[in-house]
């Protein structure tokens, strides 16, 4: 039997982190009303394998529901590192984005990604639960085809998110 | 001896692909109870196989990381004391009351582990669970002593063996059969005994801190814990079985029941779960000891 190649060991490694995802959902803002739809029989997002989950180093995916003050940002952050790799996050709801309807408020975070690094984003106000289902089967895409690299972004790029974080934590 | 090694090897592989298939059917049948489609049938695998998988493996010490593989190790003991289908491998050189120290073990070890974390939810968890194993160990003892007296012997594959012909504990001792399959059902912590893992309150209590490799041989650890406390039921009062499809099936049967109340009830607090079992079925028990002792 011929070895198999790094490469192969990852893509198997890849091909089956896909089929189980766990995400913790902090929910920081009013998107997260549409998890429990999402979870529950209506549209029973465990088909997919995806499942919540209630503590950050058991989770694979961190899902930011919504909008995002100053404060919560440190905690997310905590969160954020406790996650084991490998670990993703899909910022949900335009508030992520953009800051969304709070575009102009002194206390609300703009763009999530200048904090930590998201691999995805679900626009809508909110999004609906289709959305955020067709939004994790994209998510097992980029997982399938290596793209969903979000945690080593954040380990090469460690001192500018470190900055950026330490500009509106103080 | 080649067939000792041979046993050594096979039974914790039967033992945990028995356990593996309830957790692949219970994800179906409750996904089925509460009208959702529920995941594929080999999603358990999947999410062992991703935890296994992970890059990072924070530990919090030594005694953190031995946690799992001492629960693993426990449940791989107790399996070698049930006797199944013929294959009883140490149940010889030890009895009942021997499996009931060993089945300990599981418990214990996550209690080290998890105490090792210094998480107050993890603190909480274990307090939770060595107290409801407080709970739940008085009937279970007076169980065990009712049937050991009613066959006179403590000898495990033997009390198998006077059960042969549909001569079960189960129409002998009703009653203890009863009070054997709530211990056992609180015993897997199923809901409304749950306490110990409860989310909304203690966060998955002992396993709050655990992920990747941990999290994947508790896993696994769930496997065989699943496995032990039914085959000891199967075993202790529905006769055990002549081969291993019998036994599955009896196995099964349990599981099925157990799993139509899970998902009904809800939970109790942890001095109710206590109170519930040093009430009804300690008194049950009694009851049905003193029934054998009058015979
Ligand atoms: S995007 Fe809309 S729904 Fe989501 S948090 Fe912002 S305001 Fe709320």
């Amino acid at each position: 039997m011929e070895k198999m190649t790094e490469e192969q060991v990852k893509s198997i490694a890849n091909m089956l982190r896909k089929r189980s995802l766990w995400m913790i959902h902090y929910c920081t803002g009013c998107g997260a009303m549409e998890l429990p739809p999402t979870m529950t029989s209506r549209y029973d997002m465990e088909r997919f394998g995806l499942a919540p989950y209630v503590t950050s180093r058991q989770a694979d995916i961190l899902l930011i529901t919504g909008y995002l003050n100053v404060k919560t940002l440190r905690r997310v952050i905590t969160v954020y590192e406790q996650m084991l790799d490998p670990k993703y996050v899909i910022g949900f709801g335009s508030c992520t984005l953009n800051g969304g309807v709070y575009w102009d408020s002194y206390a609300v975070i703009k763009q999530l990604d200048r904090y930590i690094p998201a691999d995805l984003y679900i626009a809508g106000c909110m999004p609906r639960p289709e959305a955020v289902i067709s939004a994790f089967r994209h998510l097992m895409e980029l997982i399938d085809s290596g793209k969903a690299d979000g945690y080593k972004r954040y380990k090469r790029n460690l001192a500018y998110y470190k900055e950026n974080q330490r500009k509106v934590l103080g | 001896m080649v067939k000792m090694i041979l046993i050594a090897i096979v039974a914790p592989l039967l033992a945990f692909s028995i356990g593996l298939s309830f957790m692949m059917i219970k994800r179906k049948v409750v996904a089925r109870i509460q009208r959702r489609y529920g995941p594929t049938i080999i999603q358990p695998i999947f999410d062992i196989m991703k935890l296994l998988l992970k890059e990072d493996n924070i530990s919090h010490g030594v005694i953190f990381s031995l946690g799992p593989i001492i629960a693993i190790a426990g449940s791989i003991l107790s399996v070698f004391f049930i006797p199944i289908a013929g294959l009883n491998m140490l149940t010889g050189s030890g009895d009942l009351i021997a499996l009931l120290y060993i089945m300990a073990i599981g418990s214990l070890g996550m209690a080290l582990g998890a105490g090792d974390s210094a998480n107050p939810n993890a603190s909480i968890g274990i307090s939770r669970a060595l107290t409801l194993m407080f709970g739940y160990d008085l009937p279970l003892v007076i169980i065990v002593i009712s049937v050991a007296l009613q066959y006179h012997t403590t000898d495990l594959s033997a009390i198998v063996a006077a059960q042969a012909n549909g001569h079960w504990a189960l129409w002998s001792l009703p009653l203890s059969a009863i009070v054997g399959f709530v211990v056992t059902y609180g015993a897997l912590g199923e809901h409304p005994f749950d306490i110990i893992t409860a989310p909304h309150e203690v966060a998955t209590g002992p396993m709050v801190e655990y992920g990747g490799k941990h999290l994947g041989f508790l896993m696994i650890n769930h496997a065989f814990h699943l496995y032990v406390e039914i085959a000891l039921f199967v075993d202790l009062f529905l006769g055990g079985a002549s081969n291993i499809f019998i036994f599955y099936i009896k196995m099964f049967a349990v599981f099925f029941i157990m799993m139509m109340f899970d998902e009904v009830l809800p939970r109790f607090k942890i001095d109710d779960a206590v109170r519930f079992f040093w009430k009804w079925p300690t008194v049950v028990a009694l009851i049905s000891l003193i029934i054998v002792l009058v015979k």
